[in-house]
């Protein structure tokens, strides 16, 4: 376990960007620091906090977050059934826990350690704990900047969370044989429904799911399998 | 220091739909495999959802947002670290907002 903790260290910088926007953005959003603490510590995920937070309002939009962050967060599900082999030998607290704190960093670190032969089912919790301790200092961090600077709406600072997702896609392209046309058309279906003017999340929900639905029924023609009926 | 009930509850039901994400991968994929088509769609989602996110703003941000998406893009191929790429995109946009007059 303690090893999957030094493992994270180096993240640690990469993240502190990433943590300060979203600490400056849930404070212009108005969330009180007991809020975004809360937020960070039990969603603890970064984009998407981001996205809920794109589209937050007053009243709290409880649904659109929610249906928001369950769009954003079910990539993480294939995750836990890869790293079964480890799981398995895990229960209780540890096993729970060890799902709790799963995120693309601990899981990118775990599998190429499982691929390297490592047997112990701790390195992931480690990593996840030393993860989750980094972006919850540096979001706070964020806050409490944020709330001393005022940030004016429109201020260069906030491209920083369109920066944030771009630099997300880049390790997600897998070839534009099998990317390219679900990404156009998500963007475009995205930007079509945002141009008409309807409301939030319905132009991110109906871009995604026009695309990735799109990007997998090409797939199932390729293979030939009648996966699609 | 205020916790609102509306926030609060938007904030639980964010994580319970991250923690179902999270254990009840490991639970239900590894007993059950979903039907082909919804794998496929599984691994589409993540890429399809940041570019239905980014495209509106990107295409309505002009020349610095522009050109700091270039910037983010190339730092995070060549470096391959999210912090250092959004300093660079950030600080790029930052500084021609201003050269151009855009005030900030």
């Amino acid at each position: 376990m303690w090893r999957g903790f030094v493992a994270s260290i180096p993240l640690w910088v990469g993240m502190l960007p990433f943590g300060v926007v979203i600490g400056v953005l849930s404070a212009a959003k108005g969330l009180s620091f007991l809020e975004t603490a809360l937020m960070t510590s039990i969603v603890f995920a970064g984009s998407a906090q981001l996205v809920a937070l794109e589209m937050w309002a007053d009243p709290a939009p409880i649904l659109a977050a929610t249906v928001a962050t369950l769009v954003v967060n079910i990539r993480m599900a294939p995750m836990g059934a890869a790293l079964a082999p480890w799981l398995d030998r895990l229960r209780g607290w540890r096993l729970w826990g060890s799902l709790a704190t799963l995120v693309d960093h601990s899981f990118a670190m775990a599998i190429a350690e499982q691929r390297a032969g490592g047997r112990d089912a701790g390195y992931l919790l480690g990593n996840g704990i030393g993860i989750w301790i980094s972006w919850v200092v540096t979001v706070l961090a964020g806050h409490l900047g944020g709330g001393l600077l005022q940030v004016p709406p429109g201020h260069p600072l906030f491209f920083a969370s369109i920066a944030a997702f771009l630099s997300i896609l880049v390790p997600l392209w897998r070839g534009a044989r099998v990317d390219a046309l679900p990404w156009v058309v998500a963007g475009l279906v995205a930007l079509a429904a945002h141009r008409a003017g309807w409301p939030v999340p319905l132009p991110l929900l109906l871009g995604t799911f026009a695309g990735a639905g799109l990007g997998a029924w090409i797939e199932m023609r390729g293979r030939g399998a009648p996966g699609w009926k | 220091m205020d916790l609102r009930l509306d926030v609060l509850l938007a904030i639980l039901g964010m994580a319970a739909v991250t923690y179902a994400s999270r254990a009840g991968g490991y639970a239900v994929l590894r007993v059950v495999r979903p039907p082909p088509f919804v794998q496929a769609l599984l691994r589409h989602l993540p890429g399809c959802l940041f570019m239905a996110y980014v495209t509106p703003p990107l295409l309505a941000g002009g020349a610095p947002v522009w050109a700091g998406a270039v910037v983010v893009v190339a730092v995070q191929i060549a470096v391959r670290n999210i912090g250092a790429a959004i300093l660079g995109g950030v600080g790029v946009t930052w500084a021609l907002h201003a050269a151009l007059g855009l005030g900030g």
